[in-house]
């Protein structure tokens, strides 16, 4: 039978799917259908002239400017200028949180002693620094891995220092009855422990930092996705607006599901709640 | 003696046990501030001794004070007076020489069997560790689960794990926290037989929590009561019943009921 048959069989009703490929066309609707719907409302309100291509194109011309970009290489180029950023900001963040974290966490002292300070400057937000960080560093990658840094640090910082604290009385306890050294304390009991909630806050650093990349390449600079964004806007192209929106949400997507890989294979040991319903 | 009738395991850890020195609980007391600023007393005069080998069974009203005293024998925390020795010994601190066993199993998480065992076994150097953690989940039988990860275990196995560890650094005293507490009938029987078991081979001091009458009587050479609020020693009995010891037997049943009658004010 051809394709075509099956769905002219189908549509009277009398072609049913095998089991397993009603499963799977299930399990497709259930993960794709949300987004895949809504992108044909769009398509169908903009083709009908509801919606004006100037302030929102259609799905169909953004696809079109995407491939475009792509052909080009100017998308390449806009994400990996973005992507060094990001990864040279980000791991420049996460190094120096997670340790200072674990210092603070572990020695009380320390923490007395940069409390204040660090109290002072979370609050303050990244895109702040960025007349500074362009006075200090020109508009050079420099200011813009300053700010990206600065954002990942203290969500990656402040949850490492929680993780550490939190640390169970009742395994200190442990430690204790076994004499158990400080050191072997802190390495197999500690930091296994703070390990989950380390990783949560780097996945929220991860967040913050593509973030902080957008927001110091709109302001300045000559590649990016940010950019790309601020160019669109200044051409009055919303088509090449939506594409670096939709350029960022997918690497944001991807960086994410590598940390949340690495979080998998770390913490094989827990038995983890998905939601109910989840298998 | 003790030689010929453990054949087959080192004669070094018999003579050890067989010389082990006895645990002395001296006129210990130990308050807390409650939450009305009044002192609560947990534990009042308290006398003890509990001599090589043997297996004291200490039983009281849930808050009388006995995960407290535990705890200061452990030396996790300290009496506000009296002492606590092994033989000669003042006992300040917690120390590997005294193997001790939470109410929950308290084992970490991210960490298989085998390697909850091993910590226990720092002060080993590592060549011999594989070898002892072998031994004691051979004794406790699960072995078979060395690779296995805590939350892959049920409650009872997770119990004889953490057994496993308080033996691994071949403590002179055993202390038990109603061990078996959270676990159903059926695995606490099976479980009081396996600990009777370990303590044939291990020959160790055994100090057993637990508010199981019955329990008590099973395991213990002897029992311990304590009274409610203060805690003092209200009675040391003797279990001079036979091993091995059926729950059914009449000698068995009068005894729990007479300990029921005397101390916890139950009719006929
Ligand atoms: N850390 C603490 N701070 C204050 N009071 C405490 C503390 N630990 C125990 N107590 C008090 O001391 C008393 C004895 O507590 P303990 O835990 O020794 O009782 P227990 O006999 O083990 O009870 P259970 O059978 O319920 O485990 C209780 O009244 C309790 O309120
Ligand atoms: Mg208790």
């Amino acid at each position: 039978m051809s394709t075509n048959q099956i769905a002219k069989l189908a549509l009277r009703g009398e072609y049913a799917l095998p089991a397993r490929a009603r499963r799977l066309l299930l399990a497709f609707l259930h993960r794709f259908g949300l987004p895949l719907a809504l992108i044909a409302l769009w398509q169908l309100l903009s083709g009908a002239g509801f919606i004006s291509p100037a302030l929102l194109p259609s799905p169909l011309y953004v696809a079109e400017t995407v491939v475009y970009l792509l052909d080009s290489g100017d998308l390449w180029r806009h994400v990996s200028a973005s992507g060094q950023r990001v990864i040279q900001g980000y791991l420049l963040a996460a190094l120096l949180a997670v340790a200072l974290g674990i210092a603070i966490g572990i020695f009380h002292s320390l923490d007395r002693f940069v409390d204040l300070l660090i109290q002072i400057l979370k609050p303050v937000p990244p895109i702040a620094w960025i007349p500074l960080a362009i006075l200090w560093f020109g508009i050079d990658e420099g200011a813009k891995i300053f700010i990206i840094a600065l954002g990942a640090f203290f969500p990656i910082l402040v949850s490492t220092v929680d993780a550490i604290r939190q640390t169970d009385k009742r395994y200190v306890e442990l430690a204790r009855a076994l004499e158990l050294p400080r050191r072997l304390f802190i390495l197999k009991i500690m930091l296994p422990g703070a390990l989950p909630q380390v990783m949560s806050g780097l996945r929220l650093g991860l967040a913050l930092a593509w973030m902080c990349v957008v927001a110091a390449e709109l302001i300045a600079a000559s590649s990016g996705i940010g950019f790309l964004i601020m160019d669109g806007r200044a051409v009055s192209q919303a088509d090449l607006v939506l594409a670096g929106m939709l350029a960022l949400g997918v690497l944001g997507k991807i960086t994410d599901d590598a940390l949340r890989y690495l979080e998998r294979r770390l913490i094989r040991w827990r038995s983890q709640f998905n939601g109910l319903g989840a298998a | 003696m003790t030689a010929t009738l453990l054949a087959g395991r080192p004669a070094a850890a018999d003579a050890g046990a067989a010389t082990a020195p006895t645990l002395r609980v001296k006129e210990l007391s130990k308050s807390y501030a409650g939450a009305d600023g009044a002192a609560v007393h947990a534990l009042e005069h308290i006398t003890l001794d509990f001599p090589a080998g043997s297996v004291t069974s200490i039983v009281g009203a849930s808050g009388c004070g006995k995960s407290t005293l535990l705890k200061i024998i452990a030396g996790l925390e300290q009496g506000d007076a009296g002492e606590v020795a092994l033989g000669e010994e003042r006992l300040a601190g917690a120390r590997l020489n005294r193997g001790i066993v939470f109410q929950d199993h308290r084992l970490l998480p991210w960490m298989t069997v085998e390697q909850n065992v091993e910590l226990a076994l720092h002060r080993v150097e590592p060549a011999a560790r594989r070898a002892i953690v072998d031994e004691k989940l051979e004794l406790v039988g699960l072995r078979a689960f060395r690779t296995a990860y805590p939350h892959q275990l049920s409650g009872g196995m997770a119990q004889r794990v953490a057994i496993a560890r308080a033996l691994a650094h071949r403590p002179s005293v055993l202390l038990l926290d109603e061990p078996f507490g959270a676990l159903d009938a059926m695995t606490r029987l099976q479980l009081q037989d396996e600990l009777l078991r370990i303590r044939q081979s291990e020959r160790i001091t055994t100090i057993l929590v637990t508010h199981d009458i019955e329990e008590a009587l099973y395991l213990g050479d002897r029992i311990a009561v304590l009274t409610n609020r203060p805690g003092r020693l209200a009675a040391l009995l003797d279990v001079d019943l036979p091993r091995p010891r059926g729950r059914g037997d009449p000698a068995f049943a009068a005894m729990r009921l007479s300990l029921y009658e005397r101390f916890f004010h139950v009719e006929k």
